[in-house]
């Protein structure tokens, strides 16, 4: 014990770092020693909880003890220990330091080891653009395929296959190289048996689509359904899902990204994009064993790897950096936020080289239009704002209420044909109305744009009169008898998708939320864009409309109405703030409208918030029961540590484990007969002063490595957790030193603590457990998983959600 | 005693390093076949559209042009209008230019094609074929509840941290598949059956 109390203090105060080598069977006395005491080369480094001061560190420099392949790793959905896996990095990096100044080599390594983080983000920009490039491509031709094919090339899409021929003004769309079905099979395309067969193939090819991604998604890669942003937030937070970021995720994720976009479903390729970016980001995180060993150093990677996904999807880097930082990550250091923007950069270069689009544009609906806005727009735009707030929080909860049937009743048994079903009533209801017929890419693209001379859509069929044309700008025209055909189709799209995404987000099929949901603010931004363009229009003379729009003016803009109000269903669904508001600028290059973004987007998530607390992706994570320990949410509870802590009044004591008295089979007996993930070390039972915790995958490995590889460990050897085991007759087996497995700064609190203070400390920490003292001795432990059940059930939710460890 | 340790991590770093090379290499070939492509004349093209103007009626023109010239003078030949209004006319004349690259898009296609295909061949093949060549597997686990998957296969799982390396390449890549298989049942069994996560 003194010497213990000695080291504990000499770890403080030593400030060099010069590390000596432990001789084997030789203890070095420390009472003699005043300079620098030999440092412990343990397994998993344990950080001083004082703060700084030196570590029990890195097993490089010992080469007696060399670490056993498998400890300090962790099980499939366990939660990483943060605190070990930073202090295990800083002595790495500590040691290449000291290294370094040995010889040249050792610095070059030092210096690779520096700039290997900018090659993995510069690697991982590269990979996901290119992946982008390929997702967009595909897809945009598999859309098609749907209505026709091209006979210059199967592999074009429409726009491409008409891109060399000579289109006349009235029919830009259509050329001779491009066949839609009908055309193909019958020869013409005219007629009611031609609309049938193409209605026919388009549906044939929509489910074709479909079941091929669900049947490739259950038979290789489960994993690769539904968004991931929920799964990656919980992966963030600390948390491991081994496979989920894995290689055949990704092929798959990719494959039937494209199959689900393309069968006209109601999702979008955003969420997975982003799934697929931290896929690259994994992979590519075992070329560097810096990151391949340190979970910690990993998930920042990751964060990045989420920043360049989000700025594939957008052509947004600066958004993408912002969103990984606002909805997808935990911890988010300074040094990340440049890494991410590097990667998100070389994302948004890759793909733009690639040139997906045709002119070197990164999204489809990339508009760029400079109209000016009216302070008395702010009106609509706050209604459109209240409208998204009630439809975002209106989704969430039909869309978790459908989700949680498909969790627990008999709806869930029959996964492919929920998709053959759901893509059937879709693309049967989708056909008719041309507003859903088309990809909702390009639908949202459509109504963002402003109506100029050139357009020759429905929507843009205004009373025109030539004579009083200047130029470009048009004024604001009565709407023609194709603007009010438009206006009732769009109306029925928006009802159609309002309903059919509830179904469709969640099915096992990759699936996004961003491009639906914009949809429908896009739809009823522009609606509310031509009824106050008419308005404006038809009166003119009113006391609001006289100041500032005058007769043959160019006032209102329908599409800002769009943009605004896909802001707002965005907003109302997902609860982005800041990320929102710049993805949109950065997707129409228009700083004039951060104002209108930004007030519809406040006023949605108030709204929203006003009905529910929680975005669609903190609502996924607790219908999944995920062990996500939410950082924005206040405790503010008066419980303390005593009510939350194991074992409870009526329970058995505390399971653990003494420091030099146990013998190997009574620790494995206790190993295999209880489940929990790590136990305490005491000095003795009567005592129970807290030594350290050790963790059950630790024990076991070690354990079973011992009895193969070291002479004389049976089951009868004593287990030793100090550096000065008791001598024992000569008789008795050896001693099995398990020092090196004990964490010897486990978290204390005293059970008089707070709640929000243990709750805070588990946040910023990233604790998995905390062990709590009652006058100096060990009363019980805190996991987790505790503390996630006291949160849900101080919120009366149901505390045996929480489903993982 | 220092050399042991810079030895064993120069050799593992030197393996580390192999490997991004080779990526590096493989993805700048795969990069560089679409930008050496995109240079083919006919995939540029400087795109004018002007709009019927009095009696003329609407027209779209297209030319080969670099994109500084891509305007409405150079672009729209015949002028169907006289001098003066030439002006007037080009106002109204919205002109774009753009690039493609055919190659890139037949090589994408193709590649995602090829990959689907390949993927339904394994599928056929893991559905129909395998069952028929492969005998009842040794590894299947037996069923149990889930409270004891995880601890028996925490204790399973290190034994094999140094199992018996297989002998053949065939051998490995067959432990590989049966790895990867029972995987794949587990991801099914946690997703589709239980419905633990991705609901």
């Amino acid at each position: 014990m003194d010497q213990k109390g000695y080291r504990r203090g000499s770890f403080q105060s030593a400030t060099s770092d010069e590390d000596m080598l432990e001789i084997a069977g030789a203890s070095v006395d420390f009472s003699m020693a005043d300079d620098d005491p030999p440092l412990d080369r343990e397994m998993g480094g344990f950080s001083s909880y004082n703060g700084g001061g030196m570590n029990g560190t890195s097993t490089m420099m010992d080469f007696l003890e060399e670490p056993l392949p498998g400890v300090g790793t962790y099980e499939d959905f366990n939660t990483i220990d943060w605190v070990r896996e930073k202090s295990r990095d800083r002595d790495r990096h500590r040691e290449i330091t000291n290294r370094s100044k040995e010889s040249t080599w050792a610095l070059l390594h030092s210096v690779s080891d520096a700039f290997s983080g900018w090659l993995l983000m510069l690697l991982i920009g590269l990979l996901a653009g290119s992946l982008a490039g390929l997702i967009d491509i595909s897809a945009h031709w598999m859309t098609d395929l749907k209505e026709g094919v091209c006979l210059a090339g199967f592999w074009f899409n429409h726009e491409h296959c008409c891109w060399k021929s000579n289109t006349t003004f009235t029919d830009r769309d259509k050329c001779p190289e491009w066949k839609s079905w009908s055309q193909l099979i019958l020869g013409h395309g005219e007629g009611a048996f031609a609309y049938i067969l193409n209605y026919f193939m388009y549906v044939i090819w929509a489910l074709m689509f479909s079941l091929l991604a669900v049947l490739l998604v259950k038979g290789f890669a489960p994993y690769a359904c539904g968004s991931g942003i929920p799964e990656i937030k919980t992966i963030l937070s600390g948390f491991i899902i081994r496979g989920y970021l894995g290689k055949w995720t990704l092929v798959i994720k990719t494959i039937t990204l494209v199959l689900a976009v393309s069968s006209g479903l109601s999702l979008g390729k955003e969420g997975p994009l982003v799934h697929v970016a931290c896929c690259c980001g994994n992979i590519l995180c075992h070329l560097f064993t810096k990151y391949r060993k340190n979970e910690a150093k990993r998930r920042e990677v990751l964060s990045a790897a989420a920043a360049a996904g989000v700025s594939v999807a957008f052509g947004a880097p600066i958004g993408g950096v912002l969103f990984s930082l606002e909805e997808v990550s935990y911890y988010f250091p300074l040094k990340t936020l440049w890494r991410s923007f590097f990667a998100a950069l070389v994302a948004a270069f890759t793909l733009r080289s690639i040139n997906p689009f045709g002119n070197s544009r990164l999204v489809l609906f990339y508009v760029e239009f400079h109209m000016p806005w009216h302070l008395l727009e702010l009106v609509p735009f706050i209604l459109l704002g209240i409208f998204g707030g009630l439809w975002g929080a209106f989704f969430i909860r039909s869309n978790i209420a459908w989700c949680r049937r498909r969790k627990t009743t008999r709806l869930g048994k029959y996964p492919v044909l929920e998709v053959f079903v759901v893509t059937a009533i879709t693309a049967v209801l989708a056909f008719p109305n041309e507003y859903t017929r088309m990809s909702t890419s390009e639908l949202i693209s459509e109504l963002f744009n402003d109506c100029g001379i050139l357009d020759s859509s429905k929507l843009c069929e205004y009373v025109n009169d030539f004579n009083s044309t200047k130029g470009d700008d048009l004024p604001d025209r009565a709407a023609g008898p194709g603007v009010y055909t438009a206006m009732w189709q769009l109306a029925l799209a928006l009802i159609m998708k309002v309903f059919i995404t509830i179904f469709t987000f969640g099915m096992k099929v990759p699936s996004g939320l961003f491009i639906p949901s914009m949809a429908v603010g896009a739809i009823t931004g522009r609606l509310l864009g031509v009824a106050v363009e008419q308005l404006a229009f038809y009166h003119h003379d009113w006391a609001i409309f006289s100041g500032w729009c005058s007769q043959g003016a160019d006032c209102i803009t329908p599409g800002l109405y769009a943009m605004v109000g896909a802001a707002a269903c965005l907003g109302g669904v997902t609860r982005m703030t800041v990320s929102l508001v710049v993805i949109m600028f950065e997707l129409t290059g228009g700083l004039e409208y951060i104002v209108p973004l930004m007030a519809a987007a406040m006023t949605s998530k108030w709204v929203a918030d006003a009905i529910g607390r929680e975005g669609i992706y903190d609502a996924h994570i607790r219908l999944n029961g995920y062990p996500f320990l939410e950082a924005k949410e206040e405790f503010s509870h008066k419980t303390r540590a005593m009510d939350v802590m194991r074992p409870r009044k009526n329970d058995p004591p505390l399971t653990v484990i003494t420091q030099d008295t146990m013998t190997v089979e009574d620790v494995e007996t206790i190993v295999t007969s209880t489940t929990y993930s790590g136990y305490p070390v005491v000095v003795s039972r009567a005592s129970q002063r807290l030594v350290g915790f050790v963790l059950r995958r630790d024990l076991i490995i070690s354990i079973e490595n011992a009895r193969k590889k070291q002479d004389g460990i049976v089951s009868t050897s004593v287990i030793c957790f100090t550096d000065y085991c008791p001598p024992l007759p000569p008789s008795s087996p050896s001693v099995l030193k398990l020092r090196s497995i004990l964490d010897l700064s486990p978290f204390t609190v005293t059970d008089e603590t707070p709640m929000e203070i243990v709750v805070d400390i588990f946040r910023k920490l990233g604790l998995r457990q905390c062990l709590v003292t009652h006058n100096g001795k060990l009363l019980g432990i805190i996991t987790k998983k505790d503390v996630l059940k006291h949160i849900a059930q101080m919120a009366n939710q149901d505390p045996d959600s929480i489903l993982f460890n | 005693v220092l050399f042991p340790q810079a030895h064993r991590m120069f050799g593992q770093s030197s393996r580390n390093s192999v490997s991004p090379v080779l990526l590096l290499v493989l993805l700048g070939c795969a990069l560089c076949v679409p930008a050496q492509a995109s240079k083919s004349s006919e995939d540029i093209r400087c795109k004018c559209i002007c709009p019927p103007y009095r009696n003329i009626s609407g027209h779209i023109y297209k030319k080969n042009v670099s994109q500084k010239d891509c305007n409405c003078l150079h672009v729209v030949e015949p002028m169907p209008v006289p001098g003066n209004d030439v002006e007037a006319y080009c106002l109204l004349c919205e002109c774009k230019y753009e690039e493609r690259s055919t190659t890139t898009i037949k090589v994408i296609i193709i590649i995602y094609l090829s990959v689907v295909g390949a993927l339904l061949l394994y599928m056929a093949f893991l559905v129909l074929v395998d069952p028929l060549i492969r005998k009842p597997d040794p590894y299947t686990q037996p069923l149990h509840n889930e409270e004891d998957s995880e601890d028996t296969r925490s204790l399973a799982t290190v034994p094999t941290l140094a199992g018996a390396r297989a002998n053949t390449v065939l051998e490995r890549v067959e432990g590989a598949q049966q790895r990867w298989k029972r995987q794949v049942q587990e991801q099914r069994k946690t997703v589709f059956d239980r419905h633990k996560m991705l609901s």
